[in-house]
C-alpha cells in the first residue's frame, strides 16, 4: 500500500463518524523507485489531506524532509515535488495493518494489499 | 457552418475497422473532445460506413486521434472523392496545387496504394487504377520500399458481400497521415498476458472503454470491480495512474485456481502489478485493495478522473457483497485478522448499478467519466431502463450482442454537478431507478435461453485460453 492510497482511505465501520486518517501499523516497509512525474504529483497535491500525509510518512520514518505545511507555488518547485513523489508513490507498506481511529478495528495489510472487508455486524 | 467548412477547410478521411461498429462514433467523439474538437458530420454521413470524413480539425488533431483510436485503421489528408472515378478526377483537379506541391516535388519519393473495401482486385487492375491517376502532378520518384509520402486510392464497394457491384459506390484519394492503434489488440491480447481470469476483458474492448472514458496522461483512474485488471492495463497504456478494488481476496492476491487451460494453480507473481510490468507501465500502478465496492472505503471528495469497470453479472462469476440477511447480535470473538471470512450475499444486479452510479457521483472530478457494462435481456430492453443519476449525464450507450436474447451495453456517463442532499432524496423517490429491477433475474434468463439451444453452451464453456467467451 502506497501512502497515496492511505491518504484516500477512510474507516467505514458502522457508526464511526471520525474514521480518518487510518493509523498505520507497519511491520514491513519497502521503498522502491518509481519514475518521477511532476505533472501527476502537482495534480494530486490539491486532492491530498496534507497533514495526514505528513503524519503517515513520519510514522513510518520516511518523512523525507516533507514540510508540515504545503509550500505555495509548488508546481514549479521540482525539489519539493520530488519529496512528495517519494512519499506518495515510493514508500510502500508491505505487512502490517490500518487501524480505525475511533473504533479500533484493524484492517490487515499483507503482501502490500490492504483488506478492507468488514464482518456482517460491522458494516 | 459545417457545410461551408467542407469547401474551404482541409478535409480528412478516416478508414475504420468494421467490428464493434456501434462503439466507433462515441470513441471518435470522445477522442476529438480530448483535443477540444467536435465531430461535425456530413449531410450524408453513414455511421456504418468504413469511411468517414472529418471536418474542422487540423493534421495535429488527426495525428492525436490516431495515437489513441482502436476503431480507426488509418487517416488520410483527403485530396478528392466522388461517386465515380470521373467525379474523383473532377474533385482532384479542384484541389489546390499549392497544397499538393510539398508532397509532389521532384526531390520527393512516393508510392500510391489501392485499397478496396468489399472487393479484391488483382494486381493488373490495381496498376490500371494507379495509371489512371497520371493527371496528378507527381514529379518525385516512385519508391515502393521506403517512400517519403504514401498516397492511397480507396474504393468502397458497399457492405453486401453477396452482391458486389462492378464499380465502386464511392472513391477517395488522399495522402496517408497515420495508422490507428489496432496493433494494440494483438500486442495486448489476453492470450499472452501474464495474469488472467475467467472474465478478463479482451484487449480491444478495454482500450475502447479507456477511450470512451477519455483517459489521459496524469489521470487517476479507479476500477471498483477490478478482477485481473484488464481495464487498468488499458488505462495505464495511455499514461493514467490506476487503482482498483475487488471483493475476491484470491483474485486481488493472484492466488488460487488458474483460469488457463493446462494450468491448475496460479503461479507466484500472477497479479495486476505484474501485468502492468509486462507492458512497461508499472510506474502507473497505485494499489489494488480487497474491498466490497458497495462500501465507502474512500475519503469523500472528487478523487478520480475516471471510473471504468465491468461489474459482475453472475454468468462467469458470482455477484457478491458482504453482509448477511440474518440479524447477528453476538459480537464475533475474532474481531480482526484474516481468519474470519465475511459472509457474502447475493448482490442484486439493480443494486450494483445504483451503488456504482452513486459511487461515480461522489468520487468523480467534475467532467470525469464513468464507463461500465450493463447486461440486458434484449426482449425487455428499452432505453429508459438504463440507470440514471441527477449528477451524471448519459454520453453514449452502445450494444454488444451476446446471444439472440442477451446483450451488454457499454454505458458512458459524465459528471455534471456535485452531489447535494436533495439528489439523494430525489434518487430514492425517482422511479427511473426501478425499471432495471426486472433484470435482476438476468442470470436465469441468460441460461434459459442458452439451454434452448440444445446444450450448445456445455461445449463452449470455460477452460478456454482465458478470453472471455461473452465478449467474442
Amino acid at each position: 500500500m502506497k501512502l497515496l492510497t492511505h491518504n484516500m482511505l477512510t474507516s467505514h465501520v458502522k457508526g464511526v463518524t471520525r474514521g480518518y486518517p487510518l493509523l498505520i501499523k507497519a511491520t514491513e516497509v519497502k521503498v522502491s523507485e518509481v519514475e518521477f512525474n511532476p505533472q501527476f504529483v502537482s495534480r494530486m497535491i490539491p486532492k491530498l489531506e496534507w497533514s495526514a500525509l505528513v503524519q503517515a510518512a513520519e510514522g513510518l520514518g520516511h518523512l523525507n524532509d516533507l514540510p508540515a505545511e504545503l509550500v505555495p507555488g509548488y508546481e514549479n518547485n521540482e525539489e519539493f515535488l520530488r519529496k512528495v513523489h517519494r512519499v506518495l508513490l515510493e514508500v510502500e507498506v508491505m505487512e502490517g495493518s490500518l487501524r480505525c481511529p475511533e473504533s479500533g478495528r484493524e484492517f490487515p495489510i499483507s503482501r502490500g494489499i490492504p483488506n478492507m472487508l468488514l464482518n456482517e455486524d460491522e458494516a | 457552418m459545417a457545410l461551408r467548412c467542407t469547401r474551404t477547410c482541409q478535409q480528412y478521411l478516416l478508414h475504420l475497422a468494421q467490428d464493434n461498429i456501434d462503439f466507433r462514433l462515441p470513441e471518435i467523439k470522445a477522442l476529438l473532445s480530448l483535443r477540444g474538437k467536435q465531430f461535425c458530420s456530413e449531410e450524408n454521413f453513414k455511421e456504418k460506413s468504413p469511411f468517414w470524413l472529418l471536418n474542422g480539425v487540423s493534421e495535429d488533431d488527426v495525428r492525436g486521434l490516431m495515437e489513441r483510436s482502436v476503431c480507426a485503421k488509418s487517416a488520410f489528408e483527403l485530396w478528392g472523392h466522388g461517386r465515380t472515378h470521373d467525379e474523383l478526377q473532377t474533385s482532384l483537379l479542384k484541389y489546390p496545387v499549392e497544397k499538393m506541391a510539398p508532397f509532389t516535388q521532384q526531390e520527393t519519393t512516393y508510392k500510391i496504394n489501392v485499397y478496396t473495401f468489399n472487393k479484391t482486385l488483382v494486381f493488373q487492375e490495381r496498376i490500371k487504377k494507379i495509371d489512371a491517376l497520371e493527371f496528378l502532378p507527381f514529379q518525385g520518384k516512385v519508391s515502393l520500399k521506403n517512400p517519403e509520402h504514401i498516397f492511397c486510392l480507396l474504393e468502397d464497394y458497399g457492405s453486401d458481400p453477396n452482391n458486389i457491384p462492378n464499380e465502386p459506390f464511392h472513391v477517395y484519394f488522399g495522402r496517408w497521415i497515420a495508422d490507428g492503434q489496432r496493433e494494440l489488440i494483438r500486442s495486448h491480447s489476453v492470450k499472452k498476458r501474464h495474469f488472467i481470469g475467467n472474465t478478463s476483458m479482451e484487449a480491444g474492448l478495454s482500450f475502447l472503454m479507456a477511450n470512451h472514458a477519455r483517459i489521459k496522461a496524469h489521470d487517476l483512474v479507479c476500477d471498483p470491480f477490478v478482477g485481473t485488471g484488464s481495464l487498468l492495463v488499458a488505462c495505464s497504456h495511455f499514461g493514467a495512474y490506476v487503482c482498483g478494488t475487488d471483493i475476491d481476496y484470491n483474485i486481488v492476491h493472484g492466488i488460487g485456481k488458474a483460469s488457463r487451460k493446462n494450468q491448475k494453480w496460479r503461479g507466484p507473481d500472477e497479479n495486476i502489478r505484474a501485468n502492468l510490468r509486462q507492458y512497461g507501465t508499472e510506474q502507473f500502478y497505485i494499489d489494488v485493495l480487497v474491498s466490497d465496492s458497495s462500501k465507502a472505503i474512500w475519503r469523500e471528495g472528487p478523487l478520480f478522473d475516471a471510473i471504468i469497470t465491468d461489474p459482475p453479472y453472475g454468468i462467469r462469476e458470482s455477484t457478491r457483497r458482504t453482509g448477511s440477511q440474518k440479524e447477528i447480535n453476538k459480537p464475533p470473538e475474532d474481531f480482526c485478522g484474516e481468519s474470519h471470512i465475511p459472509v457474502s450475499m447475493v448482490y442484486q444486479l439493480s443494486d450494483i448499478f445504483t451503488d456504482l452510479l452513486r459511487f461515480a457521483a461522489y468520487y468523480l472530478v467534475m467532467g470525469g467519466r464513468l464507463v461500465y457494462w450493463l447486461p440486458v435481456y434484449r426482449p425487455e430492453y428499452r432505453d429508459e431502463i438504463v440507470p440514471q443519476h441527477p449528477c451524471l449525464r448519459l454520453v453514449s450507450n452502445c450494444e454488444q450482442a451476446l446471444s439472440s436474447h442477451t446483450s451488454r451495453r457499454l454505458i458512458t456517463m459524465e459528471k455534471t454537478k456535485e452531489v447535494e442532499d436533495s439528489d439523494e432524496l430525489a434518487l430514492l423517490l425517482d422511479s427511473r431507478f426501478r425499471p432495471y429491477r426486472g433484470h435482476n433475474a438476468f442470470r436465469e434468463k441468460y441460461f434459459s435461453g442458452v439451454s434452448k439451444r440444445t446444450g450448445r453452451a456445455e461445449q463452449g464453456t470455460p477452460s478456454n485460453g482465458g478470453a472471455d467467451v461473452l465478449s467474442e
